[in-house]
C-alpha cells in the first residue's frame, strides 16, 4: 500500500518538474539532436531545480502579510524562471505555514532543511517567529536563513552567521533616520505607542534613543499586546501635553485602535505620526480612519504609484499584480501590504545574484560556506527591476541593508508622500560582527 | 486625567464589553444547562456573525439587513451542526468535546478559505461621538450595550414565560420525565443549540463595527465566555449573567488604571477560586 502511494507521488513529482522545467528541456533531454539554440538555452533553465524553501505566515495573525509575501514571492519566482533561472536552473518554491508561531516556525525550519532538503529557507516576516527559529535551528542544521522582518535582530549580531536580512531595513536604521524630522516637524514630546514584543521593543528603545539623542522627550511608552481587540483603557497613559503620538500597531486589531483613537481624542488630538505597519493590508477609505487625515505615515515603499514613479517600481507593481492605490488588480478592496512585500522580491533577487557568484550548486558545508562568504563581501544593491524599493547598500559584518524611506501624509483619504530619507541618514553604530564567527 | 475620570472610563469599558459577553456567555450556559454538552465552537458562532454581517452589509450596502440574515444563517449553521454532528453521537459530554473542537477547526478554515485572512470592517449603522468631560467616547458602543440589555431581557422572557421555555426548564431539570410529559426533547435540543448560537451571532455582529471581522475572533469570545459560565455557575443564566458584567467591569477597571495583562490574571485567578471555593460556581446547583 505504502509502496504504492510513493509511486504515485513521484510520478505526481516528476510530471510537476516537466510542466516546471518546460517541455522543452524534456525533448532536449531524451532527443539530444533536437537542441535547443542558445537564445532559448539563456531563457529557459534547465538542470536540477534549485528549491527554496519558503517559511510563510499563511495563518495566525500574520496572515495578510503572508498572503501578499507568498504573492510576491511567486511573482519573483515565475520571473526568475522566464528570465533564464538562478544560474541557469529552474527555481522552484517550497512554501510552508508556520500559523505566525514561534513553536510552529522552528518545525517549519527542521521539515523544510531535512525533510523537504531544500537550498535555503527564507521568507519570514514576524520577528518572534524569527528569533524562535533563527538563531538554534538555523544555526544548528547549518543552512542559510534570509528574513524578511525588519526587526533589529540581524543586525544586532545575536542570530548567527546562517542568518541574513539583504531585502528590507531594520527597524533601528528606519527610526534612526525618522525620528529627527519627527521631533523637527511635528513636535518634541512624544508618547510611543507599540506591540508588546521584540518588534515592538526595537521600536522602543532605538526610537526612544534617538528622541532623546535629538533633544525631544519621550512622554510615556504604551505598550499593547499584539492579540489585543479593544483599545480605549490604554489611552489614559497618554499624557494630555503630548504634542506627537508615535504609532506602531500590528494583527487585526490596527483598525479599531486608529478609530478608537479618534474617538478618545476627538478635535483635541495630538499630532499623530504612524507606521505604516498600523494600516498594511487597509483600506485608507474604511469606516473611521478620516481620523488620520492630515497625519503622517512612514513608508518603505510607497503604496499609492505616484509615489514613487521610477519605471523599476512600475515594472515591480504590475508583476505582483497592485494596482495604482496599492491593492490588488482582481479585488480592489484586497489591499496590499506593500511597505513589506517588496522586501521578498528583492531577497529572492539576492539569492539569485549571490548563487551565481559564489558557484553555489547543492546544500553542504563548502557550498554553503561560499554563499555565506559571498553574500558577506557585497556592499551594494543596485536599484533596478530586481531592487525597485531603491537602491541598498549592505554591510556584511551586520548582514543587514540599509534603504531609503518615505514620509507620506494623509491627504483626502490618500497617502502623498512629502518626504524622502537617504541611506545615510539610518546609518548607525554598528554592534555585530558575524563574520567573526566560525562557519 | 482625573481619578474620576479613569475610573469612569472603566466602568464604561467595562459595562459595555460585560453586556457583549454575557450575550455570548447565556448562548454557552444555555446549551450547556439544557443540553448537558459543552460547545467548545460556540465562539465559532461570534466569529460567523461578525464574518456573515460583513457579508451581508457590504452586499446591501447597510448594516440593518446584517443584523437580521447574519444570525438566522448562524442558526442554521448551528441547526446543521446539531442534526449531523451532535445527535449522531447522541450528545454524550466527551465525544461532543471532541466533535466541537473539530467543529471549531472547520468553521475557522472554511471561514479563511473563502473570506481570507483580513480583518474587514463594517461601517457603524449609527456613529456619533460623546464627548464627556475627560475623553470621547463612542455612541454606538453605548448603542451596542443598550441593545445588548435588551437582548438579555428578552432571552430572560423567553425562558420564564414561553412554551419553549417551559420545554427548555424541563428538559433541563430531568430529559427522560420531560420526554415523558410529551416534551419533544429532540426538538428543544435542536432549538436550544439554534438559540446558543444566534446569542453568539447577534454579539459578533453588533461588535463588528468595532472590532472587525476576523477569523480567529472567536477564540476571545469563547474564552470569555467560559470564564463568565464557570464563575457563575454551570446551567445558571442569573449567574452567567452577573459574573459576565463583573468579568467586563474588573477588566475594564483594572485595565485603565494599572495594565489590561494584570486585569487577564486577576479574571483568571477569580475563576481558580471560584473553583476552588465553590466548584459549581457562584450560583451554581449543587448537585452535578
Amino acid at each position: 500500500m505504502s509502496a504504492r502511494r510513493i509511486t504515485r507521488r513521484e510520478a505526481m513529482k516528476a510530471a510537476g518538474a516537466l510542466v516546471g522545467a518546460g517541455v522543452l528541456t524534456g525533448i532536449s533531454g531524451t532527443l539530444p539532436t533536437l537542441a535547443p539554440t542558445a537564445a532559448a538555452q539563456a531563457s529557459t533553465p534547465s538542470g536540477k531545480t534549485l528549491r527554496i524553501g519558503f517559511q510563510v505566515h499563511r495563518t495566525g495573525i500574520g496572515a495578510v502579510y503572508g498572503a501578499w509575501y507568498e504573492k510576491t514571492a511567486n511573482a519573483a519566482v515565475q520571473y526568475i524562471n522566464e528570465t533564464g533561472g538562478i544560474a541557469g536552473r529552474p527555481v522552484e518554491l517550497v512554501a510552508e505555514d508556520d500559523g505566525t508561531d514561534p513553536k510552529r516556525g522552528v518545525e517549519v525550519v527542521e521539515k523544510l532543511a531535512q525533510q523537504a532538503k531544500v537550498d535555503f529557507i527564507f521568507g519570514t516576516l514576524f520577528s518572534n517567529v524569527v528569533i524562535a527559529a533563527a538563531p538554534p535551528r538555523a544555526g544548528e542544521l547549518k543552512i542559510p536563513y534570509l528574513v524578511v522582518s525588519e526587526g533589529y535582530h540581524v543586525p544586532s549580531g545575536k542570530m548567527n552567521r546562517y542568518v541574513f536580512q539583504p531585502g528590507i531595513t531594520d527597524v533601528h536604521a528606519q527610526v534612526t533616520a525618522l525620528v529627527p524630522w519627527i521631533v523637527k516637524n511635528l513636535g518634541k514630546k512624544i508618547t510611543m505607542v507599540f506591540p508588546d514584543y521584540a518588534f515592538g521593543y526595537d521600536h522602543r528603545d532605538f526610537g526612544g534613543t534617538t528622541i532623546a539623542n535629538v533633544g525631544g522627550k519621550v512622554a510615556a511608552l504604551v505598550p499593547i499586546p499584539p492579540t489585543e481587540t479593544s483599545f480605549t483603557k490604554y489611552f489614559p497613559q497618554i499624557p494630555r501635553d503630548t504634542d506627537v503620538v508615535y504609532h506602531v500597531m500590528v494583527g487585526p486589531g490596527v483598525l479599531t485602535f486608529v478609530l478608537q483613537m479618534g474617538e478618545y481624542f476627538g478635535a483635541r488630538k495630538p499630532k499623530l505620526f504612524g507606521f505604516i505597519d498600523s494600516l498594511e493590508g487597509v483600506d485608507m477609505a474604511s469606516p473611521g480612519l478620516d481620523f488620520l487625515e492630515g497625519s503622517h505615515i512612514w513608508e518603505a515603499l510607497p503604496r499609492y504609484a505616484d509615489g514613487y514613479p521610477t519605471r523599476y517600481e512600475t515594472f515591480y507593481r504590475a508583476r505582483v499584480g497592485v494596482n495604482a492605490s496599492g491593492a490588488s488588480q482582481q479585488d480592489p478592496k484586497n489591499v496590499s501590504t506593500y511597505s513589506h512585500m517588496f522586501g521578498v522580491w528583492e531577497t529572492l533577487f539576492v539569492i539569485k545574484d549571490v548563487v551565481e557568484q559564489s558557484g553555489y550548486e547543492k546544500p553542504g558545508p563548502e557550498d554553503y560556506r561560499a554563499f555565506i562568504e559571498t553574500l558577506e563581501r557585497f556592499e551594494w544593491f543596485n536599484e533596478g527591476n530586481r531592487h525597485p524599493q531603491g537602491a541598498k547598500k549592505f554591510v556584511g559584518r551586520l548582514h543587514q541593508a540599509f534603504g531609503q524611506q518615505f514620509i507620506s501624509q494623509v491627504q483626502s483619504r490618500r497617502l502623498k508622500v512629502v518626504d524622502r530619507t537617504r541611506i545615510e541618514d539610518g546609518m548607525y553604530k554598528p554592534e555585530g560582527d558575524y563574520t567573526k564567527q566560525p562557519l | 486625567m482625573s481619578f474620576t475620570g479613569h475610573l469612569f472610563l472603566g466602568l464604561l469599558e467595562g459595562g459595555v464589553s460585560g453586556l457583549v459577553i454575557a450575550l455570548t456567555a447565556m448562548g454557552l450556559s444555555l446549551v450547556f444547562g439544557v443540553m448537558r454538552i459543552v460547545n467548545v465552537a460556540h465562539g465559532e458562532f461570534f466569529m460567523l456573525g461578525a464574518v456573515f454581517a460583513w457579508y451581508f452589509s457590504s452586499l446591501t450596502g447597510s448594516f440593518y439587513p446584517a443584523l437580521v440574515a447574519a444570525p438566522i444563517s448562524v442558526a442554521l449553521v448551528a441547526l446543521l451542526a446539531d442534526r449531523f454532528i451532535l445527535r449522531p453521537i447522541r450528545y454524550a459530554p466527551e465525544p461532543t468535546i471532541v466533535a466541537t473542537i473539530g467543529l471549531l477547526y472547520i468553521l475557522q478554515q472554511l471561514v479563511l478559505t473563502f473570506y481570507g485572512p483580513y480583518a474587514r470592517p463594517v461601517a457603524a449603522p449609527i456613529y456619533f461621538r460623546v464627548d464627556f468631560p475627560w475623553f470621547g467616547y463612542s455612541g454606538y458602543k453605548l448603542v451596542v450595550a443598550a441593545l445588548a440589555a435588551l437582548l438579555l431581557a428578552a432571552l430572560w422572557l423567553v425562558v420564564t414565560r414561553t412554551r419553549l421555555g417551559l420545554y427548555m426548564r424541563a428538559t433541563q431539570q430531568d430529559r427522560e420525565i420531560a420526554q415523558a410529559f410529551g416534551v419533544p426533547t429532540e426538538r428543544v435540543y435542536a432549538a436550544a443549540f439554534a438559540l446558543g448560537a444566534v446569542l453568539a451571532a447577534i454579539a459578533g455582529v453588533l461588535i463588528v463595527p468595532v472590532q472587525q471581522a476576523h477569523y480567529l475572533m472567536g477564540l476571545d469570545a469563547l474564552l470569555l465566555s467560559f470564564m463568565a459560565v464557570i464563575i457563575g455557575g454551570v446551567g445558571s443564566l442569573t449567574g452567567t449573567l452577573v459574573a459576565a458584567l463583573f468579568i467586563g467591569l474588573i477588566d475594564g477597571v483594572m485595565s485603565v488604571f494599572f495594565t489590561p495583562t494584570l486585569a487577564k490574571i486577576v479574571a483568571s485567578l477569580l475563576v481558580a477560586f471560584v473553583l476552588v471555593l465553590k466548584p459549581m460556581g457562584l450560583f451554581g446547583e449543587d448537585r452535578l
